[in-house]
C-alpha cells in the first residue's frame, strides 16, 4: 500500500518545470533585479519627499531621521500642485465624458446601421490616430485661438475629447458588432426609439468595453503635456504635468528639494491607488487596447 | 421608423464629425499647406515657398542632430525592450510569484512622462542623485558621471528612461501572448529534452512574432517622439550641444518660440512620413509567413 501510494505520483505528475529551474538561481535573480529596477527610483522619491533638504542632499540612501510632512503640505499649497490637480480633474473629468459620449454615439451608430458612406466615416475617424499630433500641433494653436478658447477649460476639453475620440471608435466599434442583435430587435417591437435602443439596452451591455477604453481614455488625457503645453499657457490654469514640469524649473532655483519631491509623489500617488484598486482592469484595459 | 432612425444618425453622427473636423481634419490639412509657405503668425501674410522649407532642413544642424538622435533612439529602444519584455515574460511563465512581478513592472507605464521625466533628472543628478550616490556607495565611484551634461552620456541617459517605462507594459502584452500558446507545444518540447534557451527561440519567439510586431511599431512611434522626456529632464533642453535634440522639440521651438510656423510645418509633414514609412515597414515585414496555429 505504501508503494502503491508513493510510486505513481512521479507517473501521473511529470515534473513541473520550476523543479529544473530551482537549480539555476538565474532567472529568479533576473526577474528580481528587474523589479528592484522599477521599484527603487519611486521608493526613493517617496522616501526623499519627507526629508529634510540637508538629508536629502548629503544622505540620499538614508530614511529620514523624521518624517516631515510639511513638505507635501508646502508642495499642494505653497508651490499651487493642489490647483495643478484640480485643473488637470477638471479638463480629464470633462473631456473623459465628452469622449465617452461621442465615441460610443459614433461607434454605436456606424457599427450597427448601413447607410451610403458609413465606410468613409468610420476610416475619417480612424485614420487620425495614425498622424502624429506634432503635425496638427501649429494649425492647432491657432485654430484654437481664433476660437477664442487659449488657456480655457471649455478649449482643452474639447480638443482632448477631438483627440481620443478616434481611438474610442476604433475600440467600440468592433465590440458593438459583437453583441446579440436580438434584444435591440424586441426594443424596438416594444416601441422603443433608435435613442432609447442606444441608451436603454445597448450601452449597458456594452459596459465592460466602456470601462476598458474609459480607464485607457483616462490614462492618457491625465497624462497629456504636449497639448496643455500649447494650448493652454496661463500659469493659473496649468494641468498636473505641466504644473510639475514648471516646478522642477522654479524650485531647482530655489533648491526647495524637498518640495519638489513631495509634488511629484502627490502627483504619483491618484495613479497608484487607482492601480492598486483596479490593477486587473487597468493591465487588462490598455494591453486590449494596444492588440486591437 | 425610417424617419427617426435618420434623425438618430444625425443626432449621433454630427456633433463628434464637427469637433473631429475643426480640432482634427482640418488642422492636419493645414500643416501640409503651411509647410510651403513662410508663414510668421501674421494674418494674411503667407507667402508661397514651395519646396523652400524643406530644403532649408537639410541645412539645418540642429534638426540634423535631432533626425541622427531620433535615428538612434528608433533601433535602441525597441530593440531593447522588446528584448527585457519578451526575456522576462518567457521567465514569468513557469515561475511563482509571477502575478506581483507584473504588477510592479507595469507601474511606470501609468506615470505621465512628465512625472517620470522630472523623476530620472533627480536619479541622475551629479551629486545628489540616485546613480551616482549609490555607484559611491558600492565602491564604483569612477564610474560617476553628469550623465546629462556629458554628450557622450545624454541621449543613452534619455534612451534608459524610456526603456525603464516601457518594458514593464511590454512583460504584459508579451505574457498574454505567450499564455495564448498551447501548453502541449512546451510540454512535448520538455519530453524531446528541450532546455529552456531552445524552448524560448524555438518555441516561443516565433509564436509571439505578431505581438512583437506590434510593440516594435508603438515603440518607434515612442521613439520618434521622445519630446516630454527631452524638454523636461535634458540641459537645454536638448543639449548638451544638441545631443538629445529630438524632431519633436525642434518642431515645438521654431514655432512657439521663434514663430516660424511654416519651417516647423515643414517638420511635421517630415514626422508624418517617417511615422507612416515605419508602419508600413512593419506591418509588412511580417505579412508573408504568418504562423496558423489551431
Amino acid at each position: 500500500m505504501t508503494l502503491l501510494r508513493s510510486r505513481p505520483a512521479p507517473v501521473l505528475a511529470p515534473a513541473p518545470p520550476a523543479a529544473t529551474n530551482r537549480k539555476n538561481p538565474l532567472p529568479q535573480l533576473a526577474m528580481l533585479c528587474w523589479a528592484v529596477v522599477t521599484s527603487l527610483p519611486l521608493l526613493w522619491a517617496v522616501v526623499s519627499s519627507v526629508k529634510s533638504d540637508d538629508e536629502i542632499l548629503n544622505e540620499p540612501w538614508s530614511l529620514p531621521s523624521t518624517p516631515r510632512f510639511d513638505n507635501w503640505a508646502r508642495a499642494w499649497t505653497g508651490a499651487s500642485i493642489g490647483r495643478y490637480f484640480l485643473n488637470s480633474l477638471i479638463v480629464v473629468g470633462g473631456a473623459l465624458l465628452l469622449t465617452m459620449f461621442l465615441g460610443a454615439l459614433v461607434a454605436y451608430a456606424l457599427a450597427r446601421y448601413e447607410f451610403r458612406g458609413n465606410r468613409f466615416l468610420y476610416y475619417t475617424f480612424v485614420a487620425a490616430m495614425f498622424f502624429p499630433v506634432f503635425l496638427a500641433l501649429v494649425p492647432l494653436f491657432f485654430v484654437v485661438q481664433r476660437l477664442g478658447l487659449l488657456g480655457t477649460y471649455p478649449g482643452l476639453i474639447l480638443v482632448y475629447a477631438a483627440y481620443a475620440v478616434p481611438f474610442t471608435v476604433f475600440f467600440l466599434h468592433s465590440f458593438f458588432r459583437t453583441l446579440p442583435t436580438e434584444l435591440a430587435e424586441a426594443a424596438f417591437l416594444d416601441g422603443c426609439s433608435h435613442a432609447a435602443v442606444f441608451f436603454r439596452v445597448m450601452l449597458p451591455l456594452a459596459r465592460p468595453g466602456l470601462v476598458a477604453v474609459g480607464i485607457f481614455n483616462f490614462l492618457g488625457l491625465w497624462n497629456q503635456y504636449l497639448l496643455p503645453l500649447v494650448l493652454n499657457p496661463d500659469p493659473d490654469r496649468y494641468v498636473l504635468a505641466q504644473g510639475l514640469a514648471a516646478l522642477s524649473v522654479s524650485q531647482g532655483y530655489r533648491s526647495d528639494w524637498g518640495g519638489l519631491f513631495a509634488g511629484l509623489t502627490i502627483a504619483m500617488l491618484p495613479v497608484l491607488v487607482a492601480y492598486v484598486a483596479f490593477q486587473r482592469h487597468i493591465r487588462a484595459g490598455m494591453t486590449a487596447g494596444a492588440v486591437k | 421608423m425610417r424617419h427617426g432612425r435618420w434623425r438618430f444618425l444625425l443626432g449621433a453622427l454630427v456633433p463628434a464629425l464637427v469637433l473631429h473636423v475643426v480640432f482634427v481634419l482640418s488642422p492636419y490639412a493645414q500643416a501640409f499647406y503651411l509647410s510651403l509657405t513662410d508663414w510668421t503668425g501674421v494674418a494674411g501674410e503667407a507667402h508661397f515657398v514651395g519646396a523652400g522649407n524643406y530644403a532649408r532642413l537639410g541645412g539645418d544642424s540642429l534638426f540634423l542632430d535631432a533626425v541622427r538622435n531620433n535615428a538612434v533612439m528608433l533601433v535602441v529602444v525597441p530593440v531593447a525592450t522588446i528584448a527585457l519584455g519578451l526575456g522576462l515574460a518567457s521567465l514569468l511563465r513557469t515561475r511563482r510569484g509571477s502575478a506581483g512581478y507584473q504588477i510592479v513592472y507595469f507601474f511606470p507605464q501609468l506615470l505621465s512622462l512628465v512625472v517620470i521625466a522630472v523623476l530620472w533628472g533627480f536619479v541622475y543628478n551629479p551629486n545628489t542623485g540616485l546613480l551616482n550616490s549609490g555607484l559611491r556607495a558600492v565602491g564604483l565611484g569612477g564610474l560617476t558621471k553628469s550623465w546629462l551634461a556629458d554628450p557622450a552620456f545624454a541621449l543613452a541617459a534619455v534612451m534608459a528612461v524610456l526603456i525603464w517605462s516601457s518594458v514593464g507594459f511590454y512583460v504584459v502584452l508579451f505574457r498574454a501572448a505567450i499564455d495564448a500558446i498551447p501548453a502541449e507545444l512546451y510540454e512535448a518540447a520538455l519530453i524531446d529534452g528541450a532546455g529552456s534557451w531552445t524552448t524560448f527561440r524555438r518555441i516561443t519567439v516565433p509564436l509571439v512574432r505578431e505581438s512583437v510586431q506590434v510593440a516594435f511599431v508603438y515603440l518607434g512611434i515612442a521613439a520618434l517622439d521622445g519630446f516630454a522626456v527631452v524638454q523636461v529632464m535634458t540641459v537645454g533642453p536638448g543639449g548638451p550641444d544638441g545631443a538629445t535634440e529630438v524632431i519633436g522639440l525642434s518642431l515645438y521651438r521654431n514655432a512657439f518660440t521663434y514663430g516660424k510656423f511654416g519651417y516647423a510645418s515643414a517638420m511635421g509633414v517630415a514626422l508624418f512620413f517617417a511615422t507612416l514609412t515605419l508602419a508600413v515597414l512593419a506591418l509588412r515585414a511580417g505579412r508573408n509567413d504568418r504562423l496558423e496555429l489551431a
